[in-house]
């Protein structure tokens, strides 16, 4: 008797210093079967996810879900889970349809692209501003402290109508979150609760006192609890910091090794594909067994899709390495797909447009103060990006 | 060539009028409107990227 053999069993991807993003791994894995077999740093089973149809079939099937309390769903690390329901109340992105909709639908209105073209001049003077501070501070900078890191941030505030005087301190309780190599579980937990505390009395306010933000008009809809707004609240601030300010600091890397692309507003679907900072974000479980590729994926089994992997598919993209503005290929999966895809993404895209247009036009001189192999990527959490973007001009 | 799209499907992430605005739009809550079912020469290979970007697969391109 003959057995067929079984699925190939890989390592977790090894993210290292020296190769954060593995896409030689991934294009290994993509050439085997696709769907790979893998084990999570805690011993717990996994299918790994590599191909691009595959991963858009994975994110749009009816059986295969995003919601952490299933049984199986893959928990790639301590500070990196999904939080559930019943720890933060409102956090839709771990919810299946139909439930997840009524979260999503009171939120599209406001980031549509009419809404955020409509934003642009506010981005634009956020940006300025973070631009004065590193002009007036001298000619070095750390260019993801000082300016990746904080322009998301201050964008989402205003956009939630965070007063001015308050704006230092949401972004400093945002720092402390994103900051995984330097601080404590508990300093994060903290931040979090005091973002928190600081978020449920903006609501309490806006409540009694309406204005033209985000907030006051989700409260007008009467569509969620309080305490569903505060999760929804902080699910838009933690979705569009780390993630905008990775795209933001890979992009200048990549800009200065590219000079002649500097100054187009092409770059920005490249720079997303290319870098896919959000690789292992999308994290599923399948909720009864189904079949992806020819692979049976049993009831219970997590899944993840490695949205990078996906997006240097040489199916879905000739020379899929190479940074190419005029591919004519528009199917990047950077902000993932099916009903989750990034609620923001057309913000990103504004953000991402201005900040490079306004600091190469302001700072011409800007380059590296460290040679490229020197720079510190993120390879230890579920992003890849730059711990810090030393810079001079 | 024609297009349809499926309001109820639809959440909003806008992909398909960022690529063909001439044909997509989004109403006040952000769900898809045609602005034509009929598109122009022009439009069509951005209106065959829309039906392929939209991540909820509300956009239905006919190739009649």
């Amino acid at each position: 008797m003959t057995t067929s053999p079984g699925p190939t069993v890989v390592d977790f991807p090894l993210r290292t210093p020296e190769e954060p993003l593995p896409l030689s791994q991934y294009a290994s894995h993509r050439e085997q079967s696709g769907l790979v077999r893998s084990y999570l740093p805690n011993g717990m089973p996994i299918w790994l996810v590599t191909r691009h149809e595959d991963v858009r079939a994975v994110l749009t099937h009816p059986k295969i879900s995003a919601n952490p309390d299933n049984e199986g769903f893959p928990n790639v690390g301590a500070t990196m889970g999904v939080p559930k329901q019943d720890q933060i109340p409102g956090w839709f992105v771990g919810l299946d349809s139909p439930e997840h909709d009524r979260f999503r639908k009171v939120l599209i209105p406001e980031f549509t692209v009419r809404r955020v073209r409509d934003l642009r001049p506010a981005v634009e003077r956020t940006v300025d501003e973070r631009i004065d501070a590193l002009l007036a501070g001298g000619n070095t900078a750390d260019l993801v402290e000082d300016f990746a890191l904080p322009v998301p941030s201050l964008v989402i505030s205003s956009l939630l109508g965070v007063p001015s005087a308050d704006r230092d301190f949401f972004e400093s309780r945002t720092r402390t979150l994103v900051a995984i190599r330097t601080s404590t579980d508990e300093q994060r937990a903290t931040a979090t609760r005091e973002l928190l505390r600081y978020i449920n009395r903006l609501i309490a306010i806006k409540d009694k006192w309406r204005g033209d933000d985000l907030i006051s008009r989700l409260l007008s809809t009467g569509q969620l609890s309080h305490e569903e707004l505060s999760g929804v609240l902080l699910l838009l601030l933690i979705a569009g910091h780390e993630t905008t300010a990775n795209n933001i600091g890979l992009g200048v890397v990549t800009l200065l090794s590219n000079p002649e692309w500097i100054g187009s507003d092409r770059v920005v679907e490249e720079l997303l594909r290319l870098h896919s900072v959000a690789d292992m974000v999308a994290l599923r479980v399948a909720v009864d067994d189904v079949e992806i590729a020819g692979q049976r994926i049993r009831r219970g089994e997590g899944i993840v899709p490695l949205i990078a992997a996906a997006n240097h598919d040489t199916e879905a993209f000739g020379c899929p390495h190479a940074f190419n503005p005029e591919r004519t290929e528009r199917r990047h999966i950077a902000f993932g797909y099916g009903v989750h895809q990034c609620l923001g993404q057309n913000l990103v895209r504004v953000e991402m447009e201005i900040a490079y247009r306004r600091l190469f036009e302001r700072i011409p001189t800007l380059e590296l103060a460290v040679p490229m192999d020197e720079l510190a990527f993120k390879y230890d959490g579920i992003l890849f990006g730059l711990h810090e973007l030393p810079v001079r001009w | 060539m024609r297009v349809t799209v499926d309001r109820d499907q639809c959440v909003g992430a806008g992909q398909c009028v960022l690529n063909a605005p001439d044909v997509f739009d989004q109403d006040d809550d952000g769900v898809v409107v045609l602005v034509t079912d009929e598109p122009g020469v022009q439009d069509r290979d951005a209106v065959r990227a829309a039906g392929d970007l939209c991540p909820s697969r509300s956009v239905t391109v006919h190739e009649d």
